[in-house]
């Protein structure tokens, strides 16, 4: 594909208007149907995780024991769980939890990923080099392996939990930065910071950062479903958050425990995690369609 | 390719086996609770004992020493929580299991997806692009643990057609072979769909529509090597997910494979079995992702490793 051709949907002379690239990547991604619906999904799941303990019918422990395991009905909309707690006010607090974490673990790759491949791409020759061997060789190993060893013998506190998980995460964000960083540093803006004696570390943080924070964004939408689901990963295997909180993988663990007699007990969080997971993805994707027009064919 | 680069790869494959000894042992070591902190009040003089036995009474660096040089001998040494039985017999049992798993699980992704990608892009835009294709976004976005637990309530419980558990018989292995390779297959499905509708419009495959041949002949005499190139490039992730997917896998339908034994030593802090398995799993993804790549050279003539 050659990169003069100009992606559909634009034309010549909007470019002389000035339309930023931002401004056109957002009328992209509104074109996107899938990419609407999986943002809209997102920012009501996230609004109704934020007035949780203002909204949520019942409290978190609250248990009703001569109505356990009920159907859904008007009253317990989601039905009630083996000790007669109220499952939709459990799966909004489990929503705080799983995505807290797919957010901050996130936030962590993305910052150590950054900052890693921006100083690599930038600083180039030999230290990019070993640099980039390193993240070679991190590649290969499982770090699942070492999550669920960390998790285990240091407590399955939640702070260690985003942190295991975001700091295990960044190699991808550093190898993208870095490819960004790379292509950027030879433009003329960089050497005329260069040639008035801007530092690195401003050049860095300064210009070429914010350059290449497109495809950040894009990363970072796929990356938070795949913690969120890594997290859930753990929980399912009782590795992850603890009781008396849960996460949308507790839950969906306890609901595989009694889904013999009450499947709405595992059904119900169940489709949370999985319409979460199915809208970043969705939304990724668009962004990542409207981020990078060349890249959006198929 | 050369010999060199073979070599170069298992060389660098040392130091960083290594380094994953060094990192495990020291970190399982200097975490709270030990083995044998969690059972009953044992006499001092028995726990003494204990310790004597596993060589917990030395140094942590004597340990460190003793427990390479074991390793270099592929002895794994005791289980702390098994009595009586070494970490190599657990793994001899456990490993085949959890192999076959994983072989089968991995059949099942090639195949599905593989057939379902090639469909799609032989007839794009049609319900065979269509519909295999939104089953694949489901395969992606829902994980194995809402999967399998699906699968087990409708086949094996409402429908009862399936066994639900257990590793005896064929049927046995279909529910936990399926649930593993689905999310599998929907990626193997689109990276062959979005492969061989890259290779339909390259030169040669013009030159042999040119010469009359069927579009099934072209699919599969030469789409099909270039068009499969994405699908083995995935194959290294691929296989370290089967591997730690079989952990949840394994746990919903009770299966005595490594992950179990993994994970509950992990929890008992069995030392030497958490050692023993994390250890053969890093080696199993590492030799993994060599083979891959091999196997990519020899499918494409225009990659060349240095």
């Amino acid at each position: 594909m050659s990169n003069t051709t100009l992606p559909e949907g634009i034309k010549p002379h909007e470019e002389e208007v000035g339309t930023s690239l931002y401004k056109d990547a957002w009328y992209r991604l509104l074109k996107n149907k899938f990419a609407v619906l999986g943002a809209s999904i997102l920012i009501l799941e996230l609004i109704l995780c934020l007035i949780t303990p203002w909204v949520a019918p019942y409290g978190f422990e609250t248990q009703n024991l001569e109505l356990t395991l009920a159907k859904p009905s008007w009253v317990h909309w989601f039905g009630t769980d083996n000790l007669g707690r109220d499952l939709f006010t459990r799966i909004l607090y489990g929503g705080r939890i799983s995505i807290t974490v797919g957010l901050l673990a996130s936030l962590v790759s993305v910052v150590v990923g950054v900052i890693y491949g921006a100083v690599s791409g930038f600083i180039g020759g030999k230290t990019d080099n070993i640099l980039m061997r390193l993240v070679d060789i991190l590649y290969a190993l499982p770090f699942i392996f070492l999550v669920i060893i960390l998790m285990v013998y240091f407590g399955r506190n939640i702070l260690l939990l985003f942190l295991a998980l975001g700091l295990t995460q960044w190699l991808t964000m550093a190898r993208i930065v870095r490819g960004q960083v790379i292509s950027l540093k030879h433009k003329e803006f960089i050497e005329a910071a260069k040639s008035i004696g801007v530092k690195t570390r401003f050049i860095i943080l300064r210009h070429l950062i914010p350059n290449a924070l497109g495809p950040v964004i894009v990363y970072l939408t796929l990356k938070v479903p795949a913690v969120i689901l890594e997290e859930a990963f753990l929980s399912f295997l009782g590795l992850g958050v603890q009781a008396p909180m849960a996460s949308w993988g507790t839950l969906i663990s306890s609901g595989v425990e009694v889904m013999e007699i009450a499947p709405w007990v595992l059904f119900f969080p169940a489709l949370m995690l999985s319409a979460t997971l199915f809208s970043l993805n969705f939304l990724g994707d668009g962004l990542r369609d409207a981020l990078d027009p060349k890249g959006a064919k198929d | 390719m050369g010999l060199t680069y073979i070599l170069k790869r298992l060389f660098i494959m040392i130091p960083v086996f290594l380094l994953v000894v060094t990192l495990v042992f020291f970190m399982i070591r200097f975490a709270p609770g030990g083995p044998f902190s969690a059972e009953k009040r044992v006499p001092p003089q028995v726990l003494k004992n204990l310790e004597a036995k596993y060589h917990m009474d030395e140094s942590l660096m004597k340990q460190y020493f003793r427990y390479l040089g074991d390793l270099s001998r592929f002895d794994l040494g005791p289980s702390f929580k098994h009595s009586n039985r070494t970490v190599n017999e657990i793994i001899g049992e456990a490993l085949p299991v959890s192999m076959e798993l994983g072989f089968i699980s991995l059949c099942w992704a090639l195949l599905i997806g593989i057939t379902a990608g090639g469909l799609a892009a032989l007839k794009p835009n049609t319900l065979y692009d269509y519909i295999p294709m939104s089953i694949s976004i489901m395969g992606i976005c829902l994980p194995t643990f809402v999967i399998g637990p699906v699968l087990v309530l409708v086949f094996g419980l409402w429908l009862q057609w399936l066994p639900v558990a257990g590793w005896n018989s064929w049927q046995d292995r279909l529910l936990p072979s399926l649930t593993l390779g689905f999310a599998y297959a929907a990626y193997i499905s689109r990276l062959t769909r979005g492969g061989f509708m890259e290779i339909r419009h390259q030169d040669f495959i013009r030159t042999a529509r040119a010469k009359g041949l069927s579009e099934g002949q072209i699919l599969i005499k030469h789409a099909l090597r270039g068009g499969i190139l994405p699908v083995v490039s995935y194959l290294g992730p691929a296989l370290a997910g089967i591997i730690t997917g079989a952990l949840v896998t394994e746990t919903i339908f009770n299966i005595p494979g490594l992950g179990r034994f993994f994970i509950e030593s992990a929890l008992n802090r069995d030392y030497t079995m958490v050692m023993g398995t994390s250890l053969l799993y890093f080696s199993l993804i590492f030799l993994c992702n060599f083979l891959v790549d091999i196997v990519y050279v020899i499918l494409d003539p225009r990659v060349k490793y240095e």
